[in-house]
């Protein structure tokens, strides 16, 4: 889920914010969800495949074959587009970039130059409580590449091609120079993850490099109009790297500036165990990719009917559910903020909430509401932020959560109680009420056997007796701790306060 | 014949394989003879024939295929060094198409490097020669399939036309030789020059054949999307030998400086004939012509520029094997050593014309007159059926003569280039020789009208007999052959 800014970086931001502002844009890709690969049929997952099993003549760029699109793709594409408010033209083509580099088996990837599936749209996230928007520049469909894999071992240096990856829908998302901060660049890239991983388009995965994000930053003072000399920086693998290698590498321009030297165009990688970026290639001009229109595939006609069908298959987005969750579940706008962010989070909250359906009233069901999502972004995501552990893939199940609610409903068991369960109900997957009987967790309500306990209580401590009585009203929460001790826990707090205070009020 | 079995398919095709081996020590059309093969396909077609199957009109046909379409298991070169051993895992779909309407595959044919070239000079490996005259160049790139069936070593073949690869060489080996509406037939496992230009086509002796051809390969493929969705009429149905009517337009730009003769007086004895015929000709103006050639050469270069890419030594295909440690130089080493003269020549063009700076001068602006192009034979086939032309401005030239000079090979293919360019069909066809060697006549016609330039020429063969001509190789070697059995 959302993470926080480090101290680190806290502290490295409010050194460059000073005198300097940062300009940051980010070029995004993210492999698409498809069955099959963009221009063949070969399966576009290939998770823990074998090097070379997945791939065809096709996509190996054999002599003879041709591309044929993937329609999937192309309406992934467009719903991404709409759910970033682009421009989707009638007219859209492909093109071919060309260069050379033994993982491009064609010699040229087939991307898409001047008219691209859409254009001119944008993306907003909640920055220090405000709406902050940013820019797109353009979405658009292209092929991924293959991948090397360097050995060097016993001094042989070999490198070996797999082209598994080759030919995997990959989505292009270019933000305009919008973000003004390391930490923007973080929240726009949480903000579009989140939207992709909504529409099911994406997997969202940077460590598995499904999804990655290059940034363009530049730095320039405060008042100045005209945009700094940028630099790109590649191979930031999480948003935590995001964040940290736009911190360094803002501070280290400053520093640049600062020491009377200029910026140099060039590409700059990060390098996480080490905390920098270093030096990639200088760009003294702008790469010559040639682009021309790719022969081999028709332009695209994306007609108005299939654009507003494709609307009406979107799912709703993380915006408009964080807006209905406050209006329908009476939820806090944090509350909402955090279980919308995360679409798996949302549903958890969702069908947690439906199994106890039907409710007496509106009322009731808010109450509910509230319980869950205390509970899930409570010690449910507690436990999951320390194992790492995904919402889906963890053993509490809606069903147990909805159940654990209830049980503390109908003071079966307490609140503390409840916490017991709900951590054996997470390590072994059983449920609470199970956990319940087994255990024989349960409260103590019988009226008759609280007033005893009570009685016991205030004979073994006059003292806390006298001092309520002289009008310290915090000795009732001890003698409520005494009871609670005594009933080793399971006295029902509701019934022994009334009971505790009737009693003290008697001479 | 082959129906009524008065002659088995393996009669018929150990005659060709016979015929090839007699010939071939001259004509050199072959990179491979798949005669194994052949003679099991054969084979298996007579069986067919006795279990009675029921059989396409090809079946049990020897056709020689273009070294540029990929044969499943077979090597398939370009006639390049690039490509001297590859072996493709898959069909091209008009072999696909070819098999499943059982007929038999001779073997490959010689072509110029990559299809690039008006000769068949350009082959890494030897020139072919033209059975008319062995002196001769066969025309390119397709010379290999013009030669063999003009020599008689296949009953047809099929060659690839970009810029009039197949109309060229037809034109001067005297067969038939159809570049199809681009789309209409699947360029899938056609080994790519220029991918917006490539279309496969055959060659044949006359229009009949051609149709029958045409009826297999032709149709829509789910592995091209440039394929298009369009019916396939019958071709043998429109031969109807009638052309009364039919308006033939003569376009004032193709009959310029620089046309032999003999070729000139040939085209307009074609025309005299077509009109004897009941066909009304008129003249009309293509004024972008003289463009076409520039165009041409911007666009095909681009092109083939980025399909010629994927030659790197790393998957498939010749390697340098170059151990410097430095895959980009291993790489341009394999490039270096692996394509011929004229492959880089191209490569380089379009390069350069694709580059920044110069693809709006190049490029864009080629693709402008392209566009103009198409419009001159819009307007013109508003007001004709089918257009009449030569199809080069001479008859087959001596090997040699213009391997010097690029720029006057290129001169070749003025006529041709055009159709290309539009992405029209075009046929060449035998007219009255000049010389004792063949002149084609070129019919072009709109997108989609193969059957109408078929009819025509069916009309013109049913009147005249130039395409029954057989070279004197084929004559003479054959009788020789009979005497040595």
């Amino acid at each position: 889920m959302t993470t926080t800014a480090t101290p680190e970086t806290e502290t490295m931001m409010t050194a460059i914010s000073a005198d300097y502002e940062v300009v940051i844009g980010l070029e995004v890709h993210s492999q698409l969800l498809t069955a099959s690969k963009m221009f063949c049929r070969c399966p576009a997952n290939y998770a823990h495949a074998a090097p070379n099993s997945h791939c065809c003549p096709i996509c190996m760029g054999f002599p003879g074959v041709l591309p044929v699109i993937n329609h999937q793709a192309v309406e992934y594409t467009i719903m991404t587009a709409l759910a970033l408010n682009c421009e989707i033209p009638e007219f859209s083509k492909f093109d071919r970039k060309n260069y050379f580099y033994p993982d491009l088996p064609k010699g040229y990837q087939i991307s898409q130059y001047d008219i691209p599936l859409s254009r001119n749209g944008y993306l907003t996230f909640t920055l220090n409580g405000q709406e902050k928007r940013v820019g797109i520049t353009r979405v658009h469909l292209e092929e991924d590449t293959g991948r090397l894999i360097h050995l060097s071992e016993g001094g042989d240096p070999r490198t070996l091609v797999d082209l598994n990856r080759a030919g995997v829908p990959l989505m292009e998302i270019v933000s305009e120079p919008d973000m003004r901060s390391p930490e923007e660049a973080r929240l726009y890239m949480e903000k579009l993850r989140s939207i992709l991983v909504y529409l099911g388009v994406s997997s969202g995965k940077m460590e598995e490099a499904a999804l990655r994000c290059d940034a363009n930053i530049s730095v320039r003072q405060r008042g100045e109009t005209k945009f700094g000399v940028k630099t790109e920086i590649k191979n930031m693998n999480s948003f935590r790297a995001v964040e940290r290698a736009l911190t360094y590498e803002a501070r280290r321009q400053i520093e640049e500036l600062q020491a009377g030297r200029r910026i140099v165009q060039a590409t700059r990688g990060w390098v996480e165990e080490r905390g920098i970026t270093v030096l990639q290639r200088v760009k003294e001009d702008a790469d010559d990719y040639r682009y021309f229109p790719e022969p081999d595939l028709p332009p695209l006609v994306v007609s108005r009917a299939w654009v507003a069908e494709i609307r009406e298959r979107m799912p709703e987005l993380p915006d408009a559910k964080r807006t209905r969750f406050v209006a329908q579940y009476g939820l806090s706008a944090y509350d909402a903020d955090q279980l919308t962010a995360d679409r798996a989070w949302a549903d958890f909250f969702e069908q947690t909430l439906k199994i106890g359906q039907p409710y007496a009233d509106d009322a009731a069901m808010q109450a509910r509401a509230k319980a869950v999502a205390n509970w899930e972004l409570g010690d449910l995501r507690a436990r999951l932020n320390t194992d790492a552990i995904d919402i889906t893939a963890n053993k509490i199940t809606p069903e147990s959560l909805a159940e654990l609610i209830t049980l503390i409903e109908r003071g079966t068991i307490s609140g503390k109680q409840a916490k017991e369960v709900l951590e054996k109900a997470y390590a072994s997957g059983e449920r609470p009420d199970a956990i319940v009987a087994r255990e024989g967790i349960s409260q103590l309500s019988d009226a008759g056997e609280l007033e005893g306990i009570v009685e016991e209580v205030i004979a073994a401590n006059p003292k806390a007796v006298e001092d309520y009585r002289a009008g310290k009203a915090a000795s009732l929460q001890f003698l409520m701790g005494q009871v609670m001790k005594r009933s080793k826990g399971r006295a029902r707090p509701d019934i022994v306060t009334p009971l505790l205070e009737k009693r003290l009020q008697q001479a | 014949m082959l129906r009524l079995r008065e002659i088995s398919s393996m009669e018929l095709t150990r005659a060709h394989l016979d015929r090839i081996e007699q010939v071939e020590g001259s004509v050199r059309a072959f990179v491979t003879v798949t005669e194994d093969e052949a003679m099991r396909e054969a084979e298996h077609v007579d069986q067919l024939r006795r279990e009675g199957a029921k059989l396409g009109p090809l079946a049990g046909i020897p056709i020689a295929i273009k070294d540029v379409l990929c044969t499943k298991g077979i090597v398939t070169t370009c006639s390049s060094r690039m490509l001297e051993h590859f072996k493709p895992p898959f069909d091209a779909t008009v072999i696909k198409k070819l098999r499943a309407a059982h007929a038999i595959m001779l073997g490959k044919t010689n072509m110029d490097e990559f299809a690039m070239g008006s000769s068949t000079e350009n082959s890494a490996f030897f020139p072919t020669r033209n059975p008319w005259d062995l002196e001769r160049v066969p025309g390119g790139s397709s010379g290999g399939s013009a030669a063999a069936v003009a020599a008689g070593e296949a009953m047809a073949s099929l060659g690839s036309d970009t810029g009039g690869s197949v109309r060229q060489p037809g034109a001067l080996t005297n067969t038939v030789a159809l570049k199809p509406t681009y789309g209409r037939v699947s360029r899938f496992g056609l080994i790519a020059f220029a991918s917006s230009l490539d279309q496969i086509g055959p060659f044949t002796r006359n229009a009949q054949d051609a149709a029958l051809m045409m009826q297999t390969i032709s149709g829509h493929d789910p592995l091209d999307s440039t394929a298009m969705n369009e019916t396939v009429p019958d071709y043998a149905a429109a031969l109807t030998g009638d052309i009364k009517g039919m308006r033939i337009g003569v376009p004032k730009e193709y009959f310029v400086e620089g046309i032999e003769p003999g070729v000139r007086a040939s085209v307009d004895a074609a025309i005299k004939q077509f009109e004897a015929l009941g066909a009304e000709i008129g003249e009309c103006s293509l004024p972008h012509t003289k463009y076409g050639i520039a165009a041409y050469y911007i666009i095909a270069p681009a092109e083939c520029s980025a399909n010629l890419a994927r030659y790197d030594g790393v998957r498939y295909g010749f390697s340098a094997r170059d151990t410097s440690g430095d895959i980009i130089a291993a790489m341009s080493e394999t490039r270096e050593q692996g394509f011929g003269a004229e492959v880089k020549r191209r490569i380089m063009l379009g390069t350069y014309a694709l580059s920044s700076g110069y693809y709006d001068a190049y490029y864009l602006k080629a693709e402008k007159v392209r566009t103009l192009i198409k419009q001159d034979f819009d307007a013109a086939f508003g007001r004709f059926d089918a257009l009449i032309c030569p199809t080069t401005p001479g008859v087959a030239f001596k090997l040699g003569a213009k391997t010097a000079d690029p720029y006057t090979m290129y001169l070749n293919d003025v006529f041709t280039i055009p159709a290309n360019l539009a992405g029209i069909c075009g046929v060449s066809f035998p007219g009255e020789f000049s010389e004792g060697l063949p002149v084609g006549v070129q019919l072009l016609g709109p997108a989609f009208g193969e059957p109408t330039l078929l009819r025509l020429v069916d009309a013109f063969q049913r009147v005249t007999d130039y395409h029954t001509r057989m070279p004197e190789v084929a004559t003479k070697r054959k009788s020789a052959a009979r005497k040595r059995r």
